[in-house]
């Protein structure tokens, strides 16, 4: 099972939380914190699996966790899941967002965390993996983009074009925070078909 | 108006929307709070509008404001008003904003159900998707019972997109409702072959989830995985069956031997190592599992252990790790085959990546042998003083100390080295774990006697410079060592070189600063100084002056801990400090006082183990349970009803469970565990019986002269003395093994010569067994009390929701277990006692359990038969079959199980219901169900189960004779065994109607609770390829039976059905009739309406029926003890009537089983072709059959105290048996 998924960026703001067990929102920020103050303490070159975390953790959970960019992507699981899996299903996590986003940057998750967990939601559903194949994640997510577009049809062309409007006074969107280089680190990832 | 909404609508092109509010905080970096609580107060201002767009914006803005940890549960209402939108767009943003913030005390979740429901049978597949993934997060029980039915019927919905859901669903919906998981496994399993890999992946994602916690439950899967496993080539699901089988084969070792091979050539031919890891992780969990009796499997090892070398050597840290982590796996059963890479494990100490050291150092906590010990531990000490950072150093040292002390100290062959360890310890700064050090050294300084005099020279120097310790940091933990150090030096102060110099640093002005609990322990101890020091003195009376300067010393220092704000240090102190100035008095009258103080410490304390205080046994004739004053009487009203009706009952369990276990088990017990005490010790090298002479042995057997002693100047005490010793131990320890191994060799050679040179060959490197420890220690075992319980599982959880799922599944469905239960319609059912139930005929005082036996008896056998067949054919060969010991297994437990009088009418009639209640626990002894209060009984009904094991003995031998001889099957079913033969399946659904488009079935029983009511159960099969929706179900009602309809409801209106039926799909739902007369049958014309969809149009459909309800169905089954069967038929109340069928050909048990079955009827008693039964109306009419059987004839004689109802039964009966 997964216990958590947390992703937050290098200063510890969290860009999405998604939690399986019902906390408080202030356990929820402790935890966020607490996670963020031990995976940002570690260096680049070391194990992706750690044991610990008060709160989350207890004996039998892990946090699993990459760091790509600007972004830390923490999944926190008890002994049923697979290291090397998880690891796996994180990096077709950040793939599927690229897709999803068209090279996606921390901006992206920033704005569009509802749309973040619609594509989690694919994934990971209470807790338990849902889905790996990336196009079949996609798939299901443009089917139901294309849904909300439709429902949207001429009533949502007027909010549309404000919010074009109000993009517009703002300073060209950086999209040089890329999280760029997402090759594979774990040689020989399982391939999820 | 419309102008209003014009504006409206411009109005909400300029709200924030989600965007605006992240781009707000952002501008709002340093009032980031502030903005936060005005865009909140917008939003709660959008929340009041009627326009759902409006309202799905804000319930989108506080989802993210959830996130940042505002609580946004104030606005739970209007998130389930967006929910329930009716466009996509909005349910989603709903659905999400529930996930994250509902659980399971949000109340508007009740609120939510309909919602839900109408929503996971939407034609649309999103909306069902978005349903159930907030479900999955937020599912409550009460949401997961009144769902269960739609979702198992969405397990089977067309798109896979659902199906996969649904299923994955299903385990939330375990957890939170277990009685669901029977009826729900057997579809759950058929998903496991689904052709869509998604739902098959799911499947087996829940099925290992459900497994890992109860395994034994789900071995009976084994080759359906097995199969999975051999095909499969997605290696998600692969690692999950892999995973799942780690579970298993500790519970069925053939499994085991099994998977080597295939998970072998896994391993070889796979190149995901995520794959490669958990083959070679399970692997390792069977060779544990087999490490008891199959002593040949070194290749796998081999080949593992390699594996990981491979793992251990990459240079990606995540191999590294996992590779340490399986390796800690192995060490446990196969300890050599990893020592042997300990080169490997101890460079992983000095790897950089934290989460490795760790790693590595589980994997030393193995690897120690009496050997290497000490070797290891100085590496450690040397990490200790290089670690940066006090966590890694705080690991450190937990880890030297539990490697140390693992076992007893099995691994410790010189104690002063483990003492002088553990000082040096106390070096570190800033460390937590003082407390860990000091519970050491007392645990050390109090179990091993001979180490005494050594611990307390080091204890004293530890005293004396405490400063050192507390020094700078004030808070820090390790001045919890001086708590040790000063009860050592008091406790033992016999042992004292120089009792008053350590009196004197115990008693210095510093001390104040320490934490109170030190202090109180100081002053205590000090006064146990006082008195060795008196006692010391008294000798020589030329000297009473150095005794009344201790006297002195501690009046003068004693009043600055009288001061002490600390309570208890204040309390002792005081109290010690009047006792002394009373001493001081009594010398100064030269009287002898030290003997008298000496008394105020003598006895020794020996250690009591820790469970020791839990295990005491309940004294007999104690109830815990039992009320010391009675309950105040307001909650006697409350269930006053149940008291009246169970108290026997109460009593009589009670006592069931509680006094047996002590009257039978405690001889055995005891003598068991002396048993094991007495191994124990025998292996422990270091047990002698303790005696007062074991301190003389030590000094014999080593001599004074080598025990370093420590040499210190302690007028420069700039370092911790003593600490730089533990290395010298490791060179003397050399070479006293070096001296020992000359002299074994010495002694060896003589041997060989005395022998004649028979056996020649090196002596190799030295093994474990030959280190002899450098001292003659005994660790004193900790105390027990007498007769204290063997229970061992007390640390299990009993919250885990876990736990009530431990079902049994391989169990067949009953035919009522089919369904899930639906609970809406069903009134309350109460635990009703055997007792109250014969209640009204007049019950003697003792129950006999024979009915309820004898029933259980026949669902066994039942069970039993059905079993074999399956037996029969999977036959033996297949070692993958777990259930192949399973009959002889169950029949034992079944054995014991039959005993309990557990034959509560709800048992045996309604089958329905909570599954794994009725499941009698396999592990409950033949001493926990012999009920008490009557011994007779106990010895007779003991006998009783020797003779049914006979017989079962005697049917299994012929049972075997089937196996082997097919062609004598026919003339052994013939003969004597009928009960061979399996009954053919029954149901007492009834086709109700049935059409094109649907199916109507139905089944109608009494309500056992309330005497004018019947339920009818009706499942509804949608039988064509639409949608069938809007289903009423009404019934036009006679004088003498109506339907019940919803208050308020007019009496021609009909209920609408609470569910959709997709195709091909079936469903129950239950509707309860209250009934006037229940002596003549009746029929009720009935009709249903429905509205079949299909893809572009709808039609109105229309289904009559007639519903009978024949007089059976006003009778319920109810067991009934022979001695008041007896007595009602004495009574006379009841009328006769007879009934005799010709040309019954079936056998007798099969005729009773079909009585029972669609008549309610429970036997009594069967004596032979005879048998005597009995039944129970709904309004409480006895019914009491005599059936006998002769050639093909059955004769029934009947009596009632309702001659019509009887007649009406029996022809009833007639009828039935005509049929088949």
């Amino acid at each position: 099972m997964i216990k958590a998924i947390l992703i937050f960026n290098n200063h510890g703001k969290p860009r999405l939380s998604k939690f399986y067990e019902h906390y408080s929102e202030d356990t929820e920020q402790q935890i966020i914190r607490e996670t963020f103050h031990l995976v940002s303490k570690r260096d680049e070159n070391v194990c992706n699996f750690l044991e610990g975390g008060m709160l989350i953790g207890g004996s039998e959970n892990k946090l699993i966790y990459r760091h790509y960019a600007t972004l830390y992507f923490v999944f926190c699981v008890d002994s049923s899941e697979s290291e090397l899996g998880i690891l796996g299903l994180i990096q077709v996590f950040v793939e599927t967002l690229d897709k999803c986003f068209e090279n996606v940057c921390e901006l992206d998750l920033i704005f569009h965390v509802d749309k973040v967990h619609n594509i989690l939601a694919e994934m990971v559903m209470g807790g338990m993996v849902l889905e790996t194949n990336m196009n079949e994640i996609i798939t299901q997510v443009d089917a139901q983009n294309k849904m909300e577009k439709s429902e949207a049809g001429i009533a949502g062309a007027p909010a549309r074009a404000v919010s074009a409007v109000k993009n517009m006074n703002l300073p060209e969107m950086p999209r040089n925070i890329n999280i760029g280089d997402i090759s594979i680190k774990v040689p020989n990832l399982p391939s999820f078909k | 108006m419309a102008l209003k909404i014009v504006k409206g609508s411009i109005d909400r092109m300029f709200d924030k929307n989600l965007q605006d509010l992240v781009r707000g905080i952002r501008n709002h970096k340093e009032d980031e709070a502030k903005y936060i609580s005005t865009c909140i107060d917008e939003i709660k201002q959008e929340l009041k509008q009627d326009n759902i767009a409006v309202k799905s914006n804000a319930v989108c803005k506080l989802t993210y404001l959830q996130m940042l940890g505002y609580d946004v549960s104030w606005a739970a209402f209007n998130i389930v008003e967006v929910m329930s939108s009716s466009k996509f767009t909005y349910k989603r943003i709903g659905y999400l904003a529930a996930s994250q913030c509902f659980h399971e005390s949000t109340d508007v979740i009740m609120l939510t159900t309909n919602q839900i429901r109408k929503d996971l049978s939407s034609p649309n597949q999103y909306d069902t998707g978005v349903a159930l993934t907030g479900l999955s997060c937020f599912v409550t029980p009460d949401l997961a019972r009144d769902l269960a039915n739609d979702i198992m019927t969405l397990m089977s919905h067309t798109k896979p997109y659902i199906r996969k859901k649904a299923v994955l669903i299903m385990y939330k919906v375990f957890l939170k409702y277990p009685e669901s998981l029977r009826p729900a496994f057997p579809r759950m399993k058929e998903k496991l072959e689904d052709p869509d890999p998604g739902v098959q992946s799911a499947a087996v994602n829940v099925i290992c989830e459900l497994a890992r916690r109860n395994p034994k439950n789900y071995l009976s899967l084994a080759p359906l995985f097995f199969k999975l496993m051999t095909s499969s080539t997605n290696n998600w699901v692969l690692i999950k069956i892999i995973k799942l089988f780690g579970a298993l084969t500790p519970l069925e070792p053939r499994l085991g031997k099994k998977l080597i091979e295939p998970l072998t050539n896994l391993i070889h031919s796979t190149s995901a190592m995520s794959l490669l890891y958990e083959c070679v992780n399970t692997v390792i969990a069977v060779l544990i599992s087999l490490s008891s009796g199959m002593p040949n499997h070194s290749a796998s090892i081999q080949l593992c252990v390699q594996k990981l070398r491979i793992l251990i050597e990459d240079s990606d840290q995540n191999l590294k790790y996992l590779g340490l982590l399986a390796m800690s796996k192995i060490l446990k059963t196969h300890p050599k085959s990893v020592q042997s890479h300990k080169d490997l494990i101890l460079q992983c100490l000095d790897d950089k990546d934290e989460s490795i050291r760790l790693r590595a150092l589980d994997l030393l906590y193995g690897m120690v042998s009496k050997k290497n010990l000490m070797e290891i531990v100085k590496k450690l000490m040397l990490h200790v003083d290089k670690a940066e950072g006090t966590t890694y150093r705080d690991e450190l040292l937990t880890k030297i100390i539990d490697i140390c002390s693992q076992s007893n100290y099995q691994y410790i062959t010189n104690f002063e080295w483990y003492i002088s360890i553990l000082v040096e310890l106390t070096r570190l700064e800033g460390t937590r774990h003082g407390h860990l050090i000091a519970s050491q050294m007392l645990d050390v300084a109090i179990r091993v006697k001979a180490i005494r005099a050594f611990a307390v020279a080091q204890m004293a120097t530890l005293l004396d410079n405490a400063h050192l310790l507390t020094g700078n940091t004030q808070h820090s933990g390790i001045c919890e060592v001086l708590y040790a150090a000063a009860w050592i030096c008091g406790e033992f102060s016999e042992h004292l070189e120089d009792p008053m110099a350590t009196l004197e640093a115990m008693l210095r002005p510093k001390v104040a600063t320490l934490p109170g609990h030190i202090q109180a322990v100081y002053v205590q101890n000090a006064a146990k100084l006082f008195s060795t020091v008196l006692c010391s003195q008294e000798g020589a009376p030329a000297d009473s002056k150095v005794a009344q300067e201790t006297s002195q010393l501690l009046i003068d220092r004693l009043p600055v801990f009288v001061q002490s704000d600390n309570l208890e240090v204040q309390e002792r102190a005081s109290c010690i400090l009047q006792l002394v100035k009373y001493i001081q008095k009594l010398q100064q009258k030269d009287v002898e006082v030290a003997e008298e103080v000496t008394a105020l410490f003598a006895g020794e304390l020996n250690p009591v183990a820790p469970k020791a205080q839990k295990k005491v046994p309940v004294p007999e004739g104690l109830d815990l349970d039992a009320w010391i004053n009675e309950p105040p009487s307001g909650s006697e009203s409350e269930d006053e009803g149940r008291k009246t009706k169970g108290k026997a009952v109460f009593a009589k369990e009670e006592s069931r469970h509680t006094k047996p276990r002590y009257t039978e088990v405690d001889e055995k017990e005891l003598a068991k565990r002396r048993e094991v005490r007495k191994a124990e010790q025998a292996n422990n090298p270091f047990y002698i019986k303790a005696s007062p002479s074991s301190q003389k042995v030590y000094q014999e057997a080593v001599g004074v002269e080598h025990i370093p002693v420590v040499q210190i100047d302690l007028s420069v005490p700039l370092k911790v003395p003593g600490m730089p010793m533990s290395d010298q131990y490791v060179k003397l320890e050399e070479e006293r093994r070096e001296k020992n191994k000359a002299d074994r060799k010495k002694k060896d050679k003589k041997k060989r010569r005395e022998k004649g040179r028979q056996r020649r060959g090196d002596s190799g490197p030295e093994s474990e067994e030959d280190i002899t420890p450098a001292h003659m220690v005994d660790i004193v075992t900790e105390e027990m009390p007498e007769n204290a319980l063997p229970s061992d599982d007390d640390d299990k959880d009993p919250n885990d929701p876990h736990k009530a799922l431990n079902i049994d599944l391989d169990k067949p469905l009953a035919d009522s277990e089919k369904k899930l239960p639906v609970r809406t319609h069903r009134p309350d059912e109460v635990l009703k006692s055997p007792i109250e139930d014969v209640e009204g005929l007049e019950v003697t005082s003792e129950p006999k359990k024979k009915s309820g036996k004898e029933k259980k008896d026949k669902e066994r056998k039942k069970g039993k038969e059905k079993k074999k067949k399956k037996h029969k054919q999977e036959e033996g060969e297949d070692l993958m079959e777990a259930g192949s010991e399973e009959p002889v297994q169950s029949k034992v437990t079944n054995d014991v199980a039959a005993q309990p009088p557990a034959s509560t009418p709800e048992e045996a009639a309604a089958v329905t219901d909570d599954p794994p209640a009725s499941t009698p626990d396999a592990g409950s002894g033949v001493a926990a169900v012999v009920p008490d209060s009557e011994p007779e009984e106990t010895k007779s009904s003991k006998h009783k189960k020797k003779k049914q094991k006979k017989e079962k003995d005697k049917k299994k031998k012929h049972h075997h004779h089937h196996h082997s001889d097919g062609v004598r099957e026919e003339s052994v079913q013939n003969g004597t065994v009928e009960d061979e033969e399996p009954l053919p399946p029954m149901s007492n659904y009834a086709l109700l109607a049935e059409n094109s488009y649907i199916k109507m079935v139905c089944d109608i029983q009494g309500n056992l609770h309330d005497g004018s009511q019947v339920v009818v159960s009706v499942i509804f099969e949608n039988k064509c390829d639409s949608f069938i929706k809007s289903m009423e179900f009404n019934v036009m009602d006679s004088l003498n039976s109506k339907l019940q309809r919803p208050e308020g409801a007019g009496p021609h209106d009909s209920l609408t059905v609470p569910f959709h039926l997709p195709p091909g799909i079936s469903n129950e739902a239950r509707f309860i009739f209250s009934v006037q007369s229940i002596v003549m049958p009746q029929k009720l014309k009935g009709t249903l309406t429905f509205i079949v969809k299909t893809e572009d149009s709808s039609t109105h459909e229309k289904l009559d029926f007639k519903l009978h309800f024949t007089c059976t169905s006003y009778l319920i089954t109810t067991p009934c003890y022979s001695d008041a069967y007896a007595k009602l038929l004495e009574s006379g109340d009841l009328k006769g009537s007879s009934l005799k069928l010709e040309g019954i050909n079936q056998p007798f048990h099969h005729l009773l089983a079909r009585i029972c079955f669609h008549h309610h009827f429970s036997v009594v008693e069967r004596i032979d072709s005879c048998a005597s039964m009995y039944s129970r109306s709904i309004q409480g009419h006895h019914v009491c059959l005599l059936v006998k059987t002769a050639d093909q004839t059955v004769s029934i004689d009947a009596k009632c105290d309702e001659p019509g109802l009887l007649r009406n039964v029996l022809d009833e009966i007639k009828l039935t048996f005509s049929q088949c």
